[in-house]
């Protein structure tokens, strides 16, 4: 149900500037207006979570059992995954950033019914689909720096030319746009498949994946179907980069570029406050950025109450006729009453 | 205010933001945007060429939008089923052909087709079969 609610919620925000730009002729509202807000909340609302996370207690160190700690001499450490010191933690976090190490480390339980054994076996798929959807969508994300840039930097250039080396139709096929969109709806698939996935997947879960796949589609759309005006679409971008807004060229841009648009900054406004937000939260995980050094160095509480130590000599020195007097064992005689 | 590791992450925090503002200040010390300004035909150019009409083969708008739809379906038609005209929505007909219907009137491929495919970043892949048309060594 929380799925169809999230597919609703995605057509009703594609009906939104349809009606807006095709009725109401808001075209400086949805092309200019709407982005910009957008943008700024997305700024402003990240910059505001990781003041919040900046904020909060770290927690003490978190070993994860992901390999061999550091140990005597003769046993060998795993150090991309058990790490002990700053570099090693600092490569654990790149391969986590850029290869999804945790992911890979995905396990199913798996009945064997021939031989009745409960066990885990490995479960690549959610680290493949990930990695596709991800790449994809950056490739996505950076390749449309053309329509922001001028002059074009030449590595945009070799990036848009890259991606569409296969030549395939006109405009050419993106390969990144295949990506994106495969790896987007093979997680949406697995997220509905999964009888146990699906059961603790919310709102929260289905509406990002559902916008992007919007995202995706609506551009895939305008691009390869319904076909715009690429200059006049770069006169709107580039003026709104340059917060030069004199003679934009609305009526020449088609309603599909509007939808494009629409979806692309709700995404953008929603991303600071949704689950989206492991963008910044990634760096900040406790198992993935601490280092294993628990007993290497002296780690102290940092809210710990100054409290003075107290020997037991101490306090028997303070509490002693009375511990005598109601019947508790005193070590010094001079407690007992007794000559030393 | 108290911060837990406030150095590390600020310097990440300001990274973050200086790349997505790319856009912001990567533009702002260049001159303003300007639309690309591909040469078009005079009438008399047109004329000269050998066409009735002054208009193109499709409306201005309609070229802005889907010229390389048009491109490639003419090159489907001529080569692949060896059609050799079109007929536009205004009833007239042209010779389906790059060099002698195209660029009679749109002489130079530097003048006219790469001002826009530079400014969009586009490298359309014509010129792998077709020769560039007189005019382009020279001007280039």
């Amino acid at each position: 149900m929380t799925a169809m609610y999230s597919l609703v919620f995605v057509f009703l925000l594609v009906l939104i500037p349809l009606i807006g730009v095709g009725s109401a002729h808001l075209e400086f509202f949805f092309a200019v207006c709407v982005p910009t807000t957008a943008i700024i909340i997305f700024l402003a609302g990240f910059v505001y979570k990781i003041f919040q996370w900046t904020r909060s207690p770290v927690p003490f160190r978190i070993p994860t059992t992901g390999g061999q700690q550091q140990s005597l001499d003769w046993i060998k450490q795993n150090k991309w995954d058990n790490p002990s010191t700053g570099a090693q933690t600092f490569i654990r976090m790149l391969l986590e950033v850029f290869t999804f190490r945790s992911l890979f480390r995905n396990t199913k339980v798996d009945l064997n019914k021939g031989t009745g054994v409960l066990g885990y076996s490995s479960s690549k798929w959610l680290w493949m689909f990930a990695i596709l959807f991800h790449y994809g969508f950056f490739i996505v994300a950076v390749r449309h720096m053309r329509l922001f840039t001028e002059p074009v930097p030449i590595i945009f250039e070799w990036l848009e030319f890259g991606d569409g080396i296969l030549q395939l139709g006109v405009p050419r096929l993106y390969l990144s746009d295949l990506l994106l969109v495969t790896g987007i709806s093979l997680l949406l698939i697995r997220r509905l498949w999964d009888s146990r996935v699906r059961y603790i997947s919310l709102f929260t879960d289905y509406f990002p994946l559902l916008l992007i796949l919007g995202v995706a589609l609506s551009g895939i759309y305008m691009r390869y179907f319904a076909k715009v005006d690429v200059v006049a679409i770069k006169a709107v971008t580039m003026g709104m980069v340059t917060f030069s807004y004199a003679n934009l060229p609305f009526e020449q841009i088609g309603a599909s570029f509007y939808v494009h648009v629409f979806l692309v900054s709700t995404l953008l406004a929603y991303f600071p406050f949704s689950k989206l937000m492991h963008l910044g939260g990634v760096f900040l995980s406790p198992t993935r950025n601490m280092p294993n050094d628990t007993r290497i160095k002296h780690h102290e509480n940092p809210w710990n109450p100054d409290i003075k130590p107290h020997s037991y000599e101490a306090y028997e020195k303070d509490f002693g006729p009375a511990m005598h007097e109601a019947g508790i064992p005193v070590v010094d005689p001079a407690n007992r009453g007794e000559q030393a | 205010m108290k911060f837990h590791y406030g150095m590390p992450i600020f310097a990440g925090l300001i990274i973050f933001l200086g790349l997505v503002t790319f856009p912001l200040w990567f533009n702002a010390p260049s001159e303003a945007y300007k639309d690309p300004e591909p040469k078009l035909p005079t009438e008399a150019e047109v004329k000269a060429a050998g066409f009735d009409t002054f208009a193109c083969v499709e409306s201005t708008q309609f070229m802005r939008e889907k010229h390389m739809q048009l491109l490639d379906e003419w090159r489907d038609w001529a080569l692949r089923d060896g059609k050799r005209s079109y007929t536009n929505a205004q009833g007239q007909t042209f010779e389906i052909s790059l060099q002698k219907t195209c660029m009679k009137c749109h002489t130079s491929k530097k003048e006219f087709c790469d001002k826009c495919h530079e400014a969009t970043a586009v490298t359309p892949y014509c010129w792998d079969c077709h020769i560039e048309p007189e005019g382009y060594n020279e001007t280039h």
